[in-house]
């Protein structure tokens, strides 16, 4: 494995391609007085079209903070974040559900799967809310679903399905829709290891295709994967490194 | 997203929550068929006490007498009676039926029967009273003219005295005499704690002065009006003869319940629908209360919707965090979940609609309830109100939250 800083090599590849994500000196605070918390004290970072992050850090370091962010899922104390060049604290709401519908496939570290509804159904909804016909958004999510290898699960219900599956369901959701953007907070936190390499290698053909990726992990062998290692440490980015991502 | 395809949502939303969409539903319908049923049974009563003015006559007046002693020079007579009937004097008055009333034991092979009433009239007494044949045919005139011993029996009389037998043809002893039935009265419907109407028997005015009251004067005088809205001024008409006959100054009245004075007339004079006006007030109290409670179950049952879909919309903001996040705009959602508020209170009310229409058809407490249009609409409207209301407005609070707030929500 082969690790460089980033240094004058970074800043050409960013001058070649236009970041999609772009947040300057980002902080969010929770809660006020006494219990107050610093979740992100300041995250200034640059993704380009077509990169492959994997951020990792210690619990409680600020990940799912940033990534909700990212996400259009929260919004920061303080700071900007540009998606695709636009300021996205000056959309409104339908322009807010239609950046998280077309634009990102976000795969929660708690799965967020719909209860009492088939996993098909769960799949199909950013695809039902894009406003695909019916017959076209089955055929898509049974793909999608065979995809991570549960087409034969298609029909049963998140209480039907171990932590694993589920997992790989809200993937599955996650790429339905084709996003150029994949955000995705541990998706591999709950697979075994034959699980993660399918998930992985899914990542990489999303990669492959020209998709921009922001993983968080925890393991060291599934950062390896990704093109630049972002450490986050008490709400503060220590290191991002470039990496070649070699299998 | 097509409007049908958010249908379609809410349809499989209702569908995924079985429990507590029976839940919502059955507060629904019990709020709607109590309002629905209380008030149809508070209508029943009141039309049964119409339906028992209209059995005695709405356009009857009767004169009785308040003079004691029986002979007293004011005393109505028959012919006092018989000047009742005057078409000059007394041109709204259709017919006048002297009556004597006694309440003597009847006879027949051995039963004995003390029957409420035993009246002795004139055949434009079945008429006026309203009281038409079942069974075989009325006296006459000749009859009253030569005091023939023939008798017409009520519904409870006849059964008493004949149990499954035919009346008809039979022999009756009332007072030591021997009397042919020939005719048995239609039943009278009759509401709940009011005198039986059926405990009569009626026989010519002769034939029972001749056997039981001997031949002094009679006890009332059924008159008939012209019309409904006759009464009154045949009434006036009655009043102005019957002083005229009787000498008394031309200013005495004798109506209802204002005889104490010493200056009173010695007769008294009603027509049915004051008789009745308290009954009806009555029935009318009857709804009112009925009505109240209706109400207020009809809150409780909204108190309990309101609940159910509150929680409801608790349990689902999460749910609706997670749509945001995948792209439902606000709109999307609020019309989902309204859908699902709509189909929820609209079968629930329907249902409800449904059991009333049901139960309706049974007699509660005695009284055959009579459904009200307005109540249903009233009923169906506040409840589906009320769902639609906090079904939508705890969803349309979420949809605004941020995706993330009502992911965290508990
Ligand atoms: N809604 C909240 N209210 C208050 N504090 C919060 C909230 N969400 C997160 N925090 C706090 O912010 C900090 C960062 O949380 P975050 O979820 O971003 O951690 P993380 O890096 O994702 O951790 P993990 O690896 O365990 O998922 C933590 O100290 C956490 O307690
Ligand atoms: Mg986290």
């Amino acid at each position: 494995m082969t690790l460089h800083l980033v240094g004058h090599h970074h800043r050409t590849a960013a001058a070649r391609t236009r970041p999609v994500l772009d947040v300057k000196d980002l902080t969010k605070v929770y809660g006020q007085g006494e219990a107050t918390v610093h979740a992100l004290r300041g995250v200034s970072l640059t993704v380009a079209a077509g990169d492959y992050v994997a951020i990792m850090g210690s619990s409680g370091s600020g990940k799912s903070t940033l990534m909700n962010i990212l996400g259009c899922l929260d919004v920061p104390s303080t700071g900007t974040y540009h998606l695709d060049g636009v300021d996205v604290s000056r959309l409104d709401d339908a322009r807010l559900a239609l950046v998280r519908n077309r634009r990102i496939g976000f795969v929660f570290q708690s799965f967020n799967l719909i209860p009492r509804t088939s996993a098909v159904a769960n799949v199909e909804l950013p695809l039902a809310y894009a406003g695909i016909k019916p017959a076209e958004r089955r055929r898509r999510a049974l793909a999608a679903l065979d995809m991570v290898g549960l087409a034969g699960r298609a029909d049963h219900e998140p209480n039907q399905l171990s932590g694993g599956q589920q997992q790989r369901v809200a993937v599955a959701r996650a790429l339905v829709t084709e996003p150029a953007l994949i955000l995705a907070d541990e998706p591999t936190g709950n697979l075994d290891s034959r699980s993660t390499e399918e998930v992985l290698g899914i990542l990489d053909q999303l990669h492959a295709a020209g998709r921009t990726i922001v993983m968080i992990t925890h393991e060291t062998e599934v950062a390896a994967r990704a093109r630049r290692l972002v450490t986050l440490f008490d709400g503060r980015i220590t290191t991002d490194v470039r990496q070649d991502g070699a299998r | 997203m097509s409007l049908l395809e958010i249908l379609r949502f809410a349809g499989r939303g209702v569908a995924a929550n079985k429990l507590r969409s029976a839940l919502t539903m059955l507060g629904i319908l019990i709020g709607v068929a109590a309002v629905i049923l209380l008030v149809a049974v508070g209508n029943g009563s009141a039309q049964a006490v119409n339906r028992s003015i209209e059995a005695l006559g709405t356009n009857t007046i009767t004169v009785s007498s308040t003079a004691r002693g029986g002979t007293t020079p004011s005393a109505l007579t028959v012919d006092i009676a018989q000047s009742l009937h005057d078409p000059a004097l007394a041109p709204d008055v259709r017919a006048v039926s002297p009556v004597v009333s006694s309440a003597p034991t009847m006879t027949h092979a051995g039963t004995e029967y003390p029957v409420a009433q035993f009246l002795g009239t004139h055949p434009t007494y079945f008429g006026s009273s309203n009281s038409p044949l079942a069974a075989g045919a009325a006296f006459t005139d000749q009859d009253v003219a030569q005091g023939r011993r023939v008798v017409v029996l009520g519904r409870t009389v006849a059964t008493e005295l004949f149990a499954d037998t035919d009346p008809v043809g039979q022999q009756v002893t009332v007072g030591g005499a021997l009397f042919t039935v020939v005719g048995v009265l239609a039943e009278k419907s009759s509401a709940s704690g009011f005198a039986d109407p059926d405990d009569l028997a009626v026989a010519p005015l002769t034939a029972v002065q001749q056997t039981i009251t001997g031949y002094g004067p009679v006890n009332s005088i059924l008159v008939e009006a012209t019309g409904p809205d006759r009464v009154n001024a045949a009434q006036q008409q009655v009043t102005q003869i019957l002083n005229q006959r009787l000498d008394l100054p031309a200013g005495t009245t004798a109506t209802g319940r204002g005889g104490a004075g010493a200056d009173a007339a010695p007769y008294r004079i009603q027509n049915a629908a004051q008789l009745l006006a308290t009954r009806t007030e009555t029935a009318q109290t009857f709804t009112v209360l009925l009505g109240t409670v209706a109400g207020i179950s009809l809150l409780v049952g909204g108190i309990g919707i309101t609940n159910i879909m509150l929680v409801t919309v608790t349990e689902r903001t999460r749910e609706i965090g997670i749509r945001k996040a995948l792209g439902a705009p606000r709109r999307t959602i609020l019309t989902q979940f309204l859908a699902e508020a709509t189909m929820l209170s609209v079968l629930g009310g329907g249902l409800g609609v449904a059991a009333a229409l049901i139960g309706s058809r049974f007699t509660i407490v005695g009284v055959q309830p009579v459904i009200v249009p307005s109540s249903v609409a009233l009923a169906l409207g506040v409840s589906v109100a009320i769902g639609l209301f906090f079904g939508s407005v705890p969803a349309s609070r979420a949809a605004g939250l941020r995706p993330i707030d009502a992911l965290r929500y508990e």
